[in-house]
């Protein structure tokens, strides 16, 4: 039995009510896991010695909006010395849209968490260091978001050359 | 004439102060260090030995902006690097030039969203304008030439 | 407040320095986003006590380009385009690594000819972007003859690329499915040229570097890292080799073919800086024994999957058949569906592991995709890595986790 089959079969065996749903596709395998046991699967898939996840690879979050639930968080655990991933997705609702930071299993989450912040304003309860990371420190949004808008701005073709260039703003000086 | 041939055999030369103030300031621009992106890797190669920058009196690449006259903006310019930018060009001393290289500096490039700045002369004057994605090092150095040509042009009291 | 967006005060780092800066013992200072040693725009905090560094805080974002959600707006095909400009050091990795996220997706199967290419031009990116790494670490530690030296040898690989796709770095060559064109006739002499040409010159550069007691004194037992803490940490590639774990993406879960193809993987001893040099400086070497087995054992064959619901027909069919009119039309405006689901892909970037995770929802543009850079991830560690030593050091130890800031924003 591979790696990834045991992996599931310790975390339903030792938390079967929060793990609703394993998902398979393209030979991938993802384990919804509840955001509050979040912490446990992680710890159970690192420190059991036959499946010893121990690289955390990805740490992305995703927006459904409008569906509820509207965020999915989605962790992606390797193994080194099975040469396996695996994922892990935890749904989060739109209004308290928190879960458990696992900094504290992973030391390298840090940051990875403080960019699914910033973009997509997805609180990390337990991190040491919640700030905005890529945007700038007073920007109000969070960009990914699917009611964040692009921000594109009107191209300037030959028919609207004088229009846009009355109103964009040129530095003179 | 008379009085320029005997100085000419003398070893004078004579200009008017305009020219000769523009043709020193084009044979010894310093570029400030302003690589951004990846419009600096193909700085970096006009640098080096196959596209020298060296031979038109460019090799000195200041890192600090007190020392440099012209500012290459290369790569794409984000709204937290903006104000950086800004404050970098108000610290070089006169005369400055800039010069916008590549796509995003000119115009955004591909980049039409919320986090980057749709030309970099939203935030400095920009003199010339080189387009490419990268520009080739041969574009970026014919865009330095032509900032000669623009330099040569100019008058003394537009600096003073 | 008027504060201006980049100033940041001590109260917002409270939580990061030591309480000797609170005191005002130690100073902060900002080695500010333009730097000649960073390597790109990286604003660092420093905590100094006299020379050495207390903390190293570091703040990144100025060049985030919001490539993430622009892709979201774009078909697959057009969203390629981006991908070159994340770590424009490994433009044809990125490309690759999306590309195989997007067969994934939807299922598409590549062509032997088109694989064996796709490994050739990886790797020689591989050697350009370790060139550069190489000119600039050198260039740091005041070798600056390096830097002329490998930028020279870095032409030679760019004209390759060019001969292919004609374009020096964002080439966008490999795309869904394949490669955009078939290599022209040029590119297996001028390859089989670099391959007798470059040994001699990793010679050069070691013969410059690797005993030098100048880079030596600079470099041993700079920033030593356990196996473990690199794993902890989340460090991947070389910079994790250089301590120890054998662990190479290309090895382990092999993509595009890299199994058929012998080759080492170098290991360090002892997770300082000089380890990782040398790790790097070997790795040249075994891409070029990569690049020699794929280049003599190269297919003849297609060079692009012939699925014409995904790939564009040839322009040569227009004229003649409907369906491929049709394809073409239905390609070129709306793009191809891909499936409800998600997929990860992770290669092996010259930085380390380089990974796409990519979600589809049925329509013709990609619901999320998300890179997972070294960059990003190395420059976590690096105030772990840099305590307690001076800021000469720093810039070593910026100079060898090898960071491009264009992988770390996106």
């Amino acid at each position: 039995m591979d790696v990834v089959d045991q992996a599931v079969e310790a975390l339903r065996a030792q938390m079967r009510d929060a793990i609703p749903a394993v998902e398979s596709f393209r030979g991938e395998t993802t384990v919804v896991v509840r955001r509050e046991a979040i912490g446990q699967a992680c710890r159970i898939l690192r420190d059991d010695p036959s499946l010893s996840f121990n690289l955390l690879a990805a740490l992305t979050a995703v927006d459904y909006w409008p569906e509820e639930p509207r965020f999915a968080v989605v962790y992606e655990l390797y193994s080194i010395g099975h040469q396996a991933f695996l994922r892990l997705r935890a749904p989060l609702s739109g209004s308290g849209a928190e879960i458990p930071s696992i900094e504290s299993i992973f030391p390298n989450a840090n940051w990875h968490e403080r960019e699914v912040f910033d973009m997509f304003g997805i609180t990390f309860t337990g991190n040491s260091d919640l700030r905005r990371i890529l945007m700038p420190f007073d920007w109000v949004g969070h960009p990914l978001r699917k009611d964040y808008p692009l921000g594109y701005e009107e191209v300037q073709f030959s028919f609207n050359h004088e229009e846009i260039d009355r109103r964009k703003p040129y530095a003179r000086e | 004439m008379g009085v320029e041939q005997k100085l000419g055999n003398l070893g004078m030369v004579t200009s008017r102060l305009e020219e000769a103030v523009n043709w020193s300031r084009t044979r010894a621009m310093w570029p400030m260090l302003f690589g951004l992106a990846c419009c600096a890797i193909e700085m970096m190669s006009a640098q080096a030995a196959e596209y020298d920058m060296s031979r038109f009196g460019m090799e000195l690449m200041r890192p600090s902006p007190r020392q440099s006259d012209l500012m290459i903006v290369a790569g794409r310019v984000s709204r937290k690097m903006a104000p950086v930018l800004r404050r970098l060009y108000d610290q070089m001393p006169d005369p400055k030039w800039v010069i916008a290289m590549g796509d995003c500096a000119s115009c955004g490039g591909v980049f039409n969203n919320y986090a980057i700045v749709q030309g970099v002369d939203e935030v400095v004057p920009v003199d010339v304008y080189v387009a490419g994605c990268p520009p080739r090092p041969e574009a970026l150095i014919h865009g330095i030439l032509t900032l000669h040509d623009k330099v040569r042009g100019e008058k003394i009291k537009d600096w003073a | 407040m008027t504060q201006k967006p980049f100033e940041v005060t001590l109260d917002e780092l409270k939580h990061l320095v030591s309480e000797r800066a609170l005191e005002g013992e130690t100073m902060l200072l900002n080695m500010g986003p333009q730097h000649p040693s960073t390597h790109g725009v990286l604003r660092l905090l420093l905590e100094l006590d006299g020379e050495r560094v207390v903390n190293c805080i570091p703040d990144i974002g100025f060049l985030h380009t919001g490539i993430e959600k622009n892709m979201e707006a774009k078909t697959y095909t057009q969203a390629l385009v981006m991908t070159d400009r994340t770590d424009y050091l490994n433009t044809v990795g990125n490309n690759l690594v999306y590309c195989l996220a997007v067969e994934k997706l939807v299922d598409l199967d590549v062509p032997l000819r088109a694989q064996s290419i796709r490994v050739i031009l990886t790797e020689l990116q591989r050697i350009a972007s370790h060139l550069v790494w190489l000119a600039t670490h050198a260039l740091d530690l005041a070798a600056m003859s390096v830097f002329l030296y490998c930028f020279r040898e870095r032409e030679l690989i760019l004209d390759i690329l060019e001969i292919c796709s004609g374009q020096r770095m964002m080439t966008s060559y490999i795309r869904p499915g394949g490669l955009w064109r078939d290599v022209p006739a040029e590119f297996e002499p001028a390859v089989r040229q670099f391959l007798r040409v470059f040994p001699s010159r990793i010679d050069q550069y070691e013969r410059l570097l690797t005993k030098n007691p100048l880079f030596v004194d600079r470099t041993r037992g700079i920033a030593v890292v356990s196996g473990e803490d690199a794993i902890r940490w989340g460090l991947t590639g070389p910079s994790l080799r250089g301590s120890g774990p054998d662990f190479d993406l290309r090895k382990a879960n092999p993509y595009c073919g890299y199994e058929q193809y012998d080759f080492d993987v170098p290991l360090g001893a002892h997770g300082d800086v000089y380890d990782r040099y040398v790790v790097r400086m070997e790795e040249m070497r075994q891409s070029l024994r990569i690049v020699q087995q794929a280049l003599d054992r190269l297919p003849s064959g297609p060079f692009r999957s012939d699925n014409r619901k995904f790939v564009p027909p040839p322009r040569s069919e227009l004229a003649q058949s409907m369906e491929a009119l049709i394809h073409h039309f239905k390609l070129w405006t709306e793009g191809f569906p891909a499936p409800k689901g998600a997929v990860y892909v992770a290669a092996e970037s010259p930085r380390g592991e380089l990974g796409c995770y990519l979600e589809g929802d049925g329509g013709p543009r990609p619901y999320r995709v998300h890179f997972r850079t070294p960059s990003f991830a190395h420059l976590q560690a690096l105030p772990i890595l840099a305590k307690g030593h001076l800021v000469a050091d720093l810039v070593a130890i910026i100079g060898s986790l090898d960071i491009v800031l264009g992988d770390a924003d996106r």
